[in-house]
């Protein structure tokens, strides 16, 4: 169970130790980053953030990793290991053959070495029309297990942000698109059984959602398999349509709103 | 919307100037107690500002994993606030404040519904309502739960009502000390580093409230996460306030003993909830010698300490722990009730839990004691100081209920963010005095010039391993003291931490400046350990094995000429109508 065993069943190369290719680097710094490599003893079940720590505790001390929980419960640890955004916390060393290379997420601006500046994201938070309640829904709510696994999923997000580095929209146009992990906040929000407002006119206006063409490169990388695009950003990009391009919806609501301005 | 990339801007090694934020009331960390306070002040009209040491959203509170008590009686209709005050007293060995525990019962359900209110997605009954889970010692089913990631539903949720409300926060903010003004003696700032950028800021506000969680990182084997390190309990002892049953240190019973890299990671007491069996190593269900009764769903104290006593008999597991099964419940019923714990056993140790037994033993998880406060205002000893959550005391007594912390925090969240914001009405801003403010950054600074070599990433496992060692699950004078040689060894050691590098995101700076606190949390740990010649709780003492009446007392931690004192205060008795509601199981 300790041995990682190759599907032959042969035992695999285990080598004592491992190499880091880490990038090093300060924010506003003007010499370019570089790679520093490192060499680290193995250890039974270690993973990527384990082998930083040693680095940071015997080998270099400046080096500058960010981390919290280290049990993959807080989404501090977000990098790029050998191009792949991962968390460093749950990614085992062993699962890697070769060389590691950690690189910072690139979608961020660099504070130092592996740890970027993130907050940008809570404007974009700020944004996005906050749960508001049914006018019916009551001094305690009711609603049932059903209605609570629909959004469940949304819901175990941890906030990594890995979804937004690995997202081309936002890593390389820089467009008026909230990004992944706002999407799936909005999805959550909309799926709230007891929520009241409809946010698609900010969704589409505001949100930028029409910028996501559907590579789905979010979904395939979401430490809590969060499934971003098929349930998340389709549905809402639907939720888009109806209410904007429908055409039938479109002349009935016309035709209601006439009504209800006449009825005043 | 995603501005242009701007770099930050870079601060010199010994730039010694700082910005400066002015605020009614300053909060410090924005885990759930804190987020809650933030909410409470700023409705209030206060100027509000929350700092906190990791990035906003990852406070160790998104790690609570099985519920939050509180007694809606949605399960069983016969629950009530009197029966979770007798079940939080009773298991708290009679060291709880009587007065807290009232106010914590009574309030914890209204601040379950008002989280709901402000968007939380409980797991519901078949009646719609908020569905609610058994825990250990609890006497009803009381736990209201978010499948097993209750602590990430709360703090998201508060999280979204900051930033809805436009709250000021600045996250990534490292406080190093506390200031009062030189005349009143009142709470007056704050000297922090933003983390980020290394460069000083001094904080000026009328109030200041800490939130800023536990010391669990004091211990080598800990579910805690990497800030929880003890700082508000260092800073506000160094600035006057009065700490109380720093003694009493949770074990949890259930922490992954394998792979080494995750030893200490939390097992959640909701595989016990939904059924798991604790077993030795020759088979047996062992709890059933310790409490028949309750068996694995006994107080954690007391699963703790079996287990302990069965590693130490020589029944421990192959790794050196005792074995939870979870299997008899299906694969289907585990991974729909236990994701998280599913995964994390794949993820970190290769285990199906579905399939295979887990190996746990004991792990540090919290800290019932902390910063002495007033039961209704949450204020500390010093005017003008809030302390709420782990980082205060008198809840929990001897030992704390699974579940009681999440309503913890909302409950006296809620009142630390209202005593503060009423307070500041109509208040002058106190002063600092500039000697203060040059003495504390020349001391926050001495890590980048000191003569020194001492590595603080060594002497924080250093001072881990000393208290793992020391000051475990079962102590005794001879360990205590030896703990204490230690401890003096290291405080000299850690005169020359030296960090290296730049100031921007640097944790050999940052890391250095935690030791001091540090090194004060095991001292006042250890002399109350020390102090208390009886076993009660969480607290056990091998040379004084039985609990004694004489000492149904707090023992109060504070600061006289720069020495570290401790006197003992009996526990106030309840007035007759709550003494009635008390009704001990055994």
């Amino acid at each position: 169970m300790t041995e990682a065993m190759s599907e032959t069943g042969e035992r695999r190369d285990r080598k004592k130790t491992v190499k880091l290719r880490i990038l090093r680097g300060v924010g506003g710094q003007t010499s370019p980053p570089h790679y520093d490599v490192y060499e680290v003893p193995r250890e039974d079940g270690m993973v990527v953030l384990n082998a930083v720590h040693y680095i940071q505790s015997n080998l270099d001390p400046s080096l500058s990793v960010r981390w919290n929980c280290k049990a993959g419960r807080c989404g501090s640890c977000s990098a790029e290991i050998n191009g792949r955004p991962q968390l460093m916390c749950k990614t085992r060393v062993d699962s890697i053959d070769g060389e590691i290379t950690i690189e910072p997420m690139q979608a961020f601006p660099r504070l130092k070495d592996l740890v970027t500046d993130v907050t940008a994201n809570w404007k974009v938070a700020a944004q996005i029309p906050p749960f508001t309640p049914k006018a019916n829904a009551g001094d305690i709510f009711t609603f049932y297990q059903a209605d609570v696994d629909r959004s469940r999923e949304f819901r175990r997000c941890i906030e990594c942000f890995l979804c937004m580095d690995v997202c081309h929209v936002i890593r390389e146009h820089e467009a008026d698109y909230i990004g992944p992990r706002w999407v799936v906040k909005a999805a959550s929000l909309d799926m709230h059984p007891m929520d009241g407002l409809n946010r698609s006119k900010f969704m589409k206006e505001t949100g930028g959602l029409g910028y996501c063409n559907i590579t789905k490169c979010c979904q395939e990388i979401c430490p809590e398999h969060i499934v971003i695009t098929d349930d998340a950003i389709i549905p809402e990009k639907e939720r888009v349509v109806d209410r904007h391009y429908d055409p039938l919806l479109w002349v009935y609501r016309h035709l209601k709103r006439n009504a209800e301005a006449e009825g005043m | 919307m995603w501005a242009p990339r701007k770099e930050v801007d870079r601060v010199d090694v010994n730039d010694r100037s700082y910005d400066e934020r002015v605020t009614d009331v300053l909060i410090i960390g924005a885990g759930g107690a804190g987020l809650r306070a933030a909410i409470e002040s700023h409705d209030r009209g206060a100027k509000t500002l929350v700092v906190c040491k990791s990035l906003l959203g990852k406070a160790h509170t998104v790690m609570a994993e099985g519920g939050i008590a509180a007694a809606l009686g949605n399960v069983d209709p016969a629950d009530s606030w009197e029966v979770h005050f007798s079940d939080t007293i009773v298991e708290g060995q009679h060291l709880s404040n009587w007065r807290m525990v009232e106010i914590f019962a009574k309030e914890a359900i209204e601040r379950v519904y008002e989280l709901e209110k402000y968007g939380a997605v409980f797991d519901r009954t078949p009646a719609g309502k908020i569905s609610q889970r058994p825990f250990g010692a609890h006497t009803y089913r009381r736990l209201c739960n978010i499948g097993d990631r209750t602590g990430l539903e709360l703090i998201r949720t508060l999280q979204d009502q900051l930033i809805a409300r436009s709250v000021p926060f600045m996250d990534e903010v490292m406080i190093t000390c506390l200031f009062r003004d030189p005349k009143t003696g009142r709470a007056a700032g704050a000297m922090g580093i933003d983390v980020k950028t290394g460069k000083l800021l001094l904080f000026r506000a009328k109030a200041v409230i800490l939130a800023t969680g536990g010391s669990g990182r004091v211990y080598q084997v800990t579910s805690n996460s990497y800030e929880s390190t003890g700082d508000g309990i260092g800073m506000a002892y160094r600035a006057g306030a009065e700490l109380m049953d720093m003694e009493m240190i949770q074990f949890h019973p259930t922490g992954m003993i394998y792979p080494p890299g995750v030893r200490g990671m939390l097992v959640t007491e909701a595989v016990r909830g939904e059924g798991g069996i604790l077993t030795n190593s020759v088979g047996e269900r062992f709890m059933s010698r310790y409490d028949p009764k309750r068996m694995e769903l006994s107080a954690r104290d007391v699963v703790a300490r079996s287990i302990y006593t069965e590693i130490m008999a020589g029944r421990g597991s192959k790794g050196g722990g005792v074995y939870l099964d979870i299997t008899q419940r299906g694969a289907e019923y585990i991974k729909r009730k236990l994701p998280s714990m599913y995964d994390q056993f794949m993820a970190f140790a290769d285990i199906d839990i579905t399939k295979d037994k887990m190996e746990v033993a004991p792990t540090v998880h919290y800290q019932m004691g902390g910063v002495r406060v007033n039961p209704e205002t949450a204020e500390s000893s010093v005017a003008g100081l809030y302390a709420a959550g782990e980082v205060a005391s008198g809840l929990h007594g001897a030992n704390r209920l699974g579940g009681n912390s999440l309503s913890d925090i909302l409950v006296f969240g809620k009142r630390a963010g209202e005593s503060a914001a009423k307070s500041v009405a109509a208040m002058d801003l106190p002063s600092v005095d500039g000697e203060s403010i040059e003495k504390e950054i020349s001391r926050v600074l001495s890590p980048f010039s000191t003569t020194g070599n001492a590595n603080p990433f060594h002497i924080k496992e250093e001072i881990a391993s000393n208290m793992w060692k020391h000051v475990g699950i079962v102590r005794n004078a001879a360990d205590l003291e030896a703990g204490l040689i230690e401890l003096e060894k290291l405080r000299d050691e850690a005169k020359g931490l030296k960090a290296v590098g730049e100031r921007a995101y640097n944790q050999s700076w940052t890391d250095s400046l935690q030791v001091l606190d540090m090194l004060l949390v095991c001292e006042a740990i250890i002399g109350s350990a020390l102090e208390r010649k009886e076993s009660r709780g969480a607290h056990t003492r091998s040379d004084f094995p039985s609990k004694d009446p004489k000492w149904l007392v707090n023992i109060v931690t504070s600061q006289i000429d720069g020495k570290m004192v401790r006197r003992t205060e009996p526990v106030p008795t309840p007035p007759e109508a709550l003494l009635s509601l008390i009704k001990e199981d055994d």
